[in-house]
């Protein structure tokens, strides 16, 4: 076998290394703002919530949280009687997003601490509830803010994602160590996959670019 | 039975007690793996910043593109890579070094642009002035440069220090026992993985918050005006 | 003046820490009236202003406005309470307020910075607001920038946006907080010119703390001079402007109006 023949079974698995990226990453983003505008809430419990989430998320290790998802969580549902034996892929992308979401939360707490206080107290001369503040002055210019360090936290767990393979979940490094263990041919097969990995990492860096351009468009104009 | 040491299934805390010593002998591995890994971060993110910083492009320019291909693979894949392709080149380590060089090679490319940016957060005018009171480049960047960058990197590399910490369970895949692995294996065996993992979790958190408070600390204390080089 | 002031400070002190902002301020203005603040910094002067647009709580006294406590509400057997956020914005309703450092929104156009709080406060329709902004921004000599940013103006054209937008409110004082201390002094007479006019043509209460010593003089019904969280002296700006009868007021005066001795 060459290595046009690992292309094929490689692709399949980059394929669902694409899907877990993007599942994650977009459940991630929405953790993020959830528990990053929930961290400085006025509701203690909120506040309380998200450092919990936050502190564990980020202080813990994530193959822990996997582990612990895909192993020990269906102990606890044999004590209370029910079945929570997570499907792989609902382990992976429930650890993956919840690890990345706590980081992403820091971001979306610092980019929204970022506003100057002037913009708040304009806000509060026009007469603007809470709620209105949050999603029309504060978010809309904390967002810019937040795009390059959430650029690199997609790419982080686009690179996260091989920890799946783990818990035999059929991603790119999972049917890398498949065709390997068949063919030994460990040199061309881990040099396809990093290759692989990293024009993932480069068209997502490009699509995050993209991205970022579109909801800072306002700060161009200026 | 794992380093000698027997668990006892017979309840919730003989079970815990039993299995502390084995998990702490897992989170003595943690620790040496963290610790080599990072000083061959430290190093080798060193040379990748020395050689991004080269006068000629044919220099920087494969310098930049090896750390940022670095910085774009995962860990889990690199790891694979040393483990099974340095044998085919004749450098047969143990894994616990493989794994230790892993960690360190993917680090590098975050420890040296670090370096960078420590070193170029020092205003300009202190190269210049430095310049005009005729001082050799090397002391300039001895006696100069490099105490005003030092309070900027110290506690971002200590963050990385932490974040090797929390990748050191990924050196499992090639046989390490840390501190992760041997709480699987303990699961493996018991059919309890609830009570091994969520110490491992609860250890973990404990670590990360001692960090937290050392890089804290070194923040505070480091003099921002510089730390001058004996 | 027998009629019931607008404004009313009834013994208000504020403090940040140990520092004394306000000492037990005792201060009015009447309806129509135009108040200019002048004073030393740190005197207190655009903490008047602050406490008024609620940005700033105090510690002690009673605020009015318009007849009703600012930062208190009554309760059952007409007793003082502080306010709850509903009261507040009830309150914030009858004034307006421009700062400094215009504080535009940076993200969105000069039509949606007039028009984005009339039309989510105060429930106007689209067609009502665009409409609205279009007066207030002939009104400003801005009639062709509403499509801009904010970054895409000058300072002075900002700080007329910045008028605009107070006004798009309709509130019953304006509150001018250094509306000209973050201009390039060409640029000056621009926002002056619109606060003169503005002054002229429309029944407003305007307080205004700046440093346009001339300016004062011309548009003021009276000046206050403010020490130490006090009102030192005030009066007509003539009187106050030209023949001061405190000391402090006189040092102050000659400092402003010699900045190079």
């Amino acid at each position: 076998m060459d290595w046009q023949d690992y292309l094929a079974p490689l692709s399949q698995g980059a394929w669902v290394t694409i899907e877990l990226t993007v599942y994650s990453t977009l459940l991630g983003a929405l953790l993020s703002f959830v528990f990053g505008i929930g961290r400085d809430a006025h509701t203690r419990l909120l506040r309380w919530l998200s450092i919990g989430y936050i502190e564990i998320f980020r202080g813990t290790s994530l193959l822990v949280q996997l582990f612990w998802l895909y192993f020990a969580l269906p102990v606890i549902g044999q004590a209370i009687g029910v079945n929570l034996q997570l499907a792989p892929v609902t382990a992976g992308v429930l650890a993956l997003s919840l690890n990345i979401g706590a980081y992403g939360a820091e971001v979306v707490r610092g980019a929204l601490k970022s506003v100057p206080r002037s913009q708040h107290e304009a806000a509060v001369a026009l007469n603007f509830t809470p709620r209105q503040r949050l999603w029309r002055i504060d978010l809309p210019q904390a967002i810019p803010e937040m795009m390059p360090p959430f650029g690199n936290l997609a790419v982080q767990n686009l690179k996260d994602t091989a920890l799946v393979s783990l818990i035999s979940l059929g991603d790119l490094a999972f049917r890398a160590e498949q065709i390997r263990n068949f063919t030994q041919d460990s040199t061309t097969i881990y040099t396809m996959v990093l290759l692989m990995y990293f024009g993932m990492a480069l068209v997502l860096t490009a699509l995050m670019k993209l991205l970022e351009h579109r909801v800072g468009r306002w700060r161009t104009e200026n | 039975m794992l380093f000698g040491y027997a668990w006892d299934t017979s309840g919730f805390w003989p079970f815990v007690i039993s299995i502390m010593p084995i998990l702490l002998i897992g989170l003595w591995v943690t620790l040496k793996a963290t610790v080599i890994g990072f000083a061959i971060a430290l190093v080798l993110g060193l040379l990748l910043a020395a050689l991004k910083a080269a006068p000629t492009r044919l220099i920087a320019w494969p310098a930049r593109a090896i750390t940022e291909f670095i910085r774009d693979t995962p860990l889990l894949i690199q790891l694979f890579f040393l483990f099974y392709v340095l044998p085919d080149f004749g450098l047969t380590l143990p894994a616990f070094m493989t794994g230790a060089l892993a960690l360190g090679l993917q680090y590098s490319a975050y420890t040296s642009e670090v370096y960078r940016a420590g070193l170029e957060a020092v205003p300009r005018g202190q190269r210049e002035a430095a310049r005009a009171l005729s001082m050799a480049p090397g002391r300039t960047f001895t006696h100069i440069i490099l105490p005003q960058a030092i309070p900027r990197i110290i506690p971002a590399l200590g963050n990385y220090l932490v974040s090797i910490m929390k990748d050191v369970p990924v050196l499992s895949v090639v046989t390490v026992l840390e501190m992760l692995n041997v709480a699987r294996i303990i699961g493996d065996r018991t059919f309890n993985y609830l009570v091994p993992l969520t110490i491992v979790g609860i250890l973990y958190l404990l670590l990360t918050l001692i960090a937290a408070w050392g890089i804290r600390w070194l923040d505070t204390h480091l003099p921002s005006h510089g730390v001058a080089l004996k | 003046m027998s009629r019931e002031p607008i404004i009313r400070f009834d013994r208000v002190s504020k403090r940040f820490g140990d520092f004394t902002v306000l000492d037990n301020l005792d201060f009015q203005v009447q309806p129509n009236e135009k108040v200019t603040i002048i004073g030393p910094s740190g005197s207190g002067k655009s903490t008047v202003l602050r406490v008024l647009m609620t940005l700033e709580p105090i510690n002690e006294g009673v605020v009015y406005v318009g007849g009703d406590p600012l930062w208190h509400e009554y309760r059952r057997n007409n007793e003082l309470s502080p306010a709850r956020g509903a009261h507040l914005r009830r309150m914030r309703e009858r004034l307006g307020m421009v700062f400094q450092q215009f504080n535009l929104f940076p993200h969105m156009t000069v039509r949606r910075n007039l028009t984005e709080a009339p039309r989510r406060v105060l429930g106007l329709s689209r067609a009502e607001a665009d409409e609205r902004a279009h007066e207030l921004l002939e009104l400003v000599n801005l009639g062709n920038q509403a499509d801009k940013y904010p970054g895409q103006l000058s300072g002075g054209q900002q700080q007329r946006v910045g008028v605009a937008r107070a006004l798009m409110m309709r509130p019953r004082i304006m509150l001018f907080d250094e509306p000209t201390s973050a201009l390039d002094p060409e640029l000056v007479g621009e926002v002056l010119k619109v606060i003169r006019q503005l002054a002229d043509t429309h029944d407003l209460t305007m307080l205004m703390v700046t440093h346009e010593m001339h300016f004062a003089r011309q548009i003021s019904d009276r000046v206050c001079f403010f020490d130490q969280g006090r009102i030192l002296e005030q009066g007509p700006p003539e009187e106050i402007l030209s023949s001061p009868k405190e000391a402090r007021t006189r040092e102050f005066l000659h400092a402003v109006l010699n900045p190079d001795e």
